[in-house]
């Protein structure tokens, strides 16, 4: 039940359980005391993985191999100051050892994210974003934003804020298969342990005390690592463990992390649907029960997230697929009110005061979305909620992606300040390596996370005011709204500063 | 104090001109400070005739009474280790620089081998020695040095420094050289400065890297390191340092040109109150730190 990958350049290795041969042979105590073969099988270590009595350890344990995962790995690979770093990958799912071919012909996966060009650009300085461009993704530029009330829209246009494009959607299983290839391409000490987490220890305070010569220098050594108990028995030791595990982060969960935030009202409905035409413009339109937003993904096909009671989530879930597309259409265009009317701008007194400032997406007239025809892959609804943990570091032990925060995706920025973590932490964990820090050190890992959480929680009140913004269907709160739209898409200055913020340039809002 | 030693020392250097007149401006002044340099509170207790040493024993006992908190990063020493990445950027910087190293490499001074003197509980030796370097850290407590040992174990790399407790004076009767000689905070409380520097110049080898961090003897320090760290914000405890063992940056260097290292690079260390951070600057004002090298003889 060991599968060696047995080729000199690949590096990723798996660590075969020792206690996996115990069903299968009969002579089972023979092959418990043998030292697992898998982890130095086809190199010597490169002096930075030790067995210290038979148990692995590792600078950096990353629990959890998902986009945001790797796309750490990844990142301390292609820096110098960390790429000697001996990094274990803890994750159960079997894709990353030997991930299926994403085959080109089959139709796009409802699960997508949105990547702004800030993600993009840390893909490119990782070498990872070559991978993404091999498969199916879609870059656009033109976002239209409007209610149900038909007060006002807001066209966005990427040549406002003097960029290419908006941002990128792509596959959550393309962006993590191009993360693994970047990563086997590198000559990167990593192992990917295919199991779970199931305990953690991390020591306490750093051990200062005259006493304890007792004890030998190797066990005082490890007593002051982080020690990790995985679920088919093997045990590692670590000096730093990240916890890149989700929004019911095992990590966070043992390391005794409290979290804030409350649960939305609402689930989110995702599938892949069908048009007559290719579609090059990102569609959002709040309605009374939340936004529904049509991305496009490729050919002709766009990605639907649809925000509405949970109740309505499971009706939607199993009502037949030609209902389904009814619904759809209906929610984009021709039901809950009326189109808003295209506004020429021009010939009253407030243009020609602001003339010079506006933006040429103001000219644009307002269009309906493209007409959905066909459902293409299976809906799947998920409860929405927001958490931010109250902590992102402890002594030896660090919170990045969802397992720190997690956002409504009204805005496509949850994944986004993930990756925003992923950049933030690698350039610490370096800066830390350059003056010979120990990486698990608490002030270091302070500094990460006083870098994010600013940055995080700005986006997080950001986009939980437009949540609660546009929960309320009250006369006087949708003319603001109304007007709110209005003004984003004749006030240059503010789509820019939108425009940018939602790219990811920026970390706070309204603070250049 | 300071107007009274400055005026003092100008007589001094009035008489000296006066006296001969082909004398050497150079050593004029460095004759004027000498009195200043040795004019230090403790310099008159009875010190142990065998070596001429730079130990002091009461700035000894100060530091043994809070040895135990050396690796408490919220304890007394917590500005030093939050003041360490800051230093050590500047260490790895000119000392990357001056050797020949890839910056960008994990261990730059990997061959080299480096003494922190006055280590204390291994605060600088320990980064020092993950840095590549092959490290002795020297101090005078014995206390510290146990503390040091026992910390190091935790960490195999840092478990290779070589720790003694003695004093640099003694390592250069044992003919003892190094590459580079650091001495981070430390010039401040020894007895007399002159002879302790010396004693570094002594252990560098020709063309070494020697760094000393001290405080500057300036109003803003006094306003700053001693009346506001240690009286109002109690970051350190009263009496840590006296201002009048301070050397200004000047003093330093010809200080240092006697024992035949010339200082090539000075940077400050600048607080940040509002985010809590140091960072160098060219601001030498207060904290200060001077790379020099010895000159190949």
């Amino acid at each position: 039940m060991s599968r060696l990958i047995a080729t000199r350049r690949l590096v990723s290795n798996i660590f075969v359980p020792r206690l996996a041969t115990r069903a299968f042979c009969t002579d089972a105590p023979a092959k418990l005391n043998d030292v697992p073969s898998g982890s130095h099988f086809n190199k010597e270590p490169e002096g930075d993985e030790r067995f210290m009595n038979d148990v692995p350890q590792h600078d950096i344990a990353i629990v959890g191999g998902g986009m945001v995962g790797m796309a750490l790995a990844c990142s301390l690979a292609s820096m110098p100051l960390t790429k000697h770093l001996s990094i274990a990958i803890i994750d159960s799912n079997p894709a990353l050892s030997n991930g299926p071919l994403i085959k080109k012909d089959d139709p796009p996966d409802p699960r997508v994210s949105t990547v702004t060009p800030a993600t993009i650009s840390l893909f490119k300085d990782i070498g990872a974003w070559e991978h993404v461009e091999q498969h199916r993704h879609a870059y656009f530029d033109k976002m239209q934003v409007w209610d149900y009330t038909g007060f006002g829209y807001t066209k966005y246009n990427a040549r406002d804020a003097d960029k290419d494009v908006l941002g990128c959607v792509v596959e959550n299983k393309v962006l993590h298969k191009s993360l693994l290839s970047c990563l086997q391409n590198k000559d990167f000490n990593s192992t990917i342990y295919p199991t779970r987490l199931s305990s953690l220890s991390l020591p306490t305070r750093s051990v200062s005390s005259a006493g304890g010569s007792v004890s030998s220098t190797s066990s005082k050594n490890l007593a002051n690592l982080a020690k990790l108990d995985l679920s088919d028995g093997t045990n590692l030791y670590a000096k730093l463990v990240v916890g890149a595990d989700g929004s019911k982060s095992r990590v966070r969960e043992l390391a005794g992390i409290k979290t804030t935030g409350w649960n939305y009202s609402q689930s989110a409905v995702i599938c892949t649907v069908e048009h007559p035409t290719e579609n090059f413009c990102a569609w959002q339109r709040f309605l009374p029960a939340g936004p529904i937003a049509l991305l496009p993904i490729g050919d002709n096909f766009s990605n639907i997230v649809w925000t509405m009671s949970p109740k309505d989530a499971s009706n939607h879930k199993i009502m037949n697929e030609v209902d389904f597309v009814k619904a759809v259409n209906h929610a984009l265009d021709s039901g809950y009110g009326p189109r808003p009317e295209s506004r020429v701008f021009g010939g009253d007194v407030l243009s020609s005061f602001f003339r010079p400032d506006v933006t040429s997406s103001v000219h644009e007239r307002f269009e309906p979305p493209p007409k959905v025809v066909r459902l293409v892959s299976d809906r799947m609804a998920f409860p929405l909620s927001l958490m931010h943990a109250n902590q992102y570091a402890s002594k030896r032990m660090v919170l990045i992606g969802d397992a720190a925060h997690t956002v409504h995706p009204l805005a496509g920025q949850g994944v986004n300040m993930g990756y925003g973590d992923v950049s933030s932490l690698s350039n610490v964990i370096a800066d830390g390596v350059a003056v010979g820090s120990d990486i698990g050190e608490v002030t270091l890992l302070k500094k990460y996370e006083a870098e994010r959480k600013t940055a995080n929680i700005a986006m997080m009140a950001v986009l939980d005011g437009f949540q609660k913004a546009y929960s309320v269907d009250f006369g006087p709160i949708n003319i603001l709204r109304a007007a709110a739209f209005n003004g984003a898409n004749v006030f240059a200055p503010l789509k820019r500063n939108i425009i940018s913020y939602a790219s990811g340039e920026r970390r706070l809002p309204f603070l250049s | 104090m300071s107007h009274r030693m400055f005026l003092r020392s100008l007589y001094r250097l009035q008489n000296l001109s006066r006296s001969s007149s082909n004398v050497n401006p150079k050593h004029a002044v460095l004759a004027a400070f000498q009195p200043l340099l040795q004019n230090r509170p403790y310099a008159n207790t009875p010190q142990p005739a065998a070596s001429a040493s730079s130990v002091n024993q009461t700035e000894l006992a100060k530091f043994a009474a809070i040895a135990d908190s050396w690796w408490d990063v919220e304890g007394p020493f917590k500005p030093l280790h939050i003041m360490n990445p800051t230093r050590l950027a500047f260490i790895r910087s000119t000392l990357c620089r001056h050797f020949g190293k890839d910056p960008f490499s994990a261990r730059p001074f990997e061959g080299l081998k480096f003494v922190d003197v006055g280590c204390g509980g291994g605060i600088l030796s320990e980064p020092l020695a993950r840095m590549g370097a092959s490290v002795t850290g020297i101090d005078a407590v014995e206390k510290n040095i146990k503390i040091a040992r026992l910390h190091a174990d935790l960490d195999p790399v840092a478990s290779s420094i070589e720790y003694r407790c003695t004093t640099a004076e003694n390592l250069v009767e044992d003919h003892m050289k190094f590459d580079a000689v650091i001495a981070s905070e430390v010039i401040e409380h020894v007895a007399d400065p002159a002879e302790f520097c010396k004693s570094l110049s002594a252990l560098t080898v020709s063309n070494g890297a020697t760094v000393i961090s001290t405080i500057n003897r300036s109003m803003r320090a006094y306003a700053t390191a001693i009346v506001a760290a240690e009286y109002i914000l109690h970051w350190l405890s009263k009496g840590t340092h006296q201002w009048s063992s301070f050397l200004t940056p000047e003093e330093l260097v010809l200080i240092l040109q006697r024992t035949s290292i010339s200082v090539e690079e000075m940077a400050g260390f600048a607080y940040d109150p509002l985010t809590g951070q140091w960072s160098l600057s060219d601001d030498i004002g207060v904290n200060f730190i001077a790379f020099g090298v010895k000159n190949s003889q």
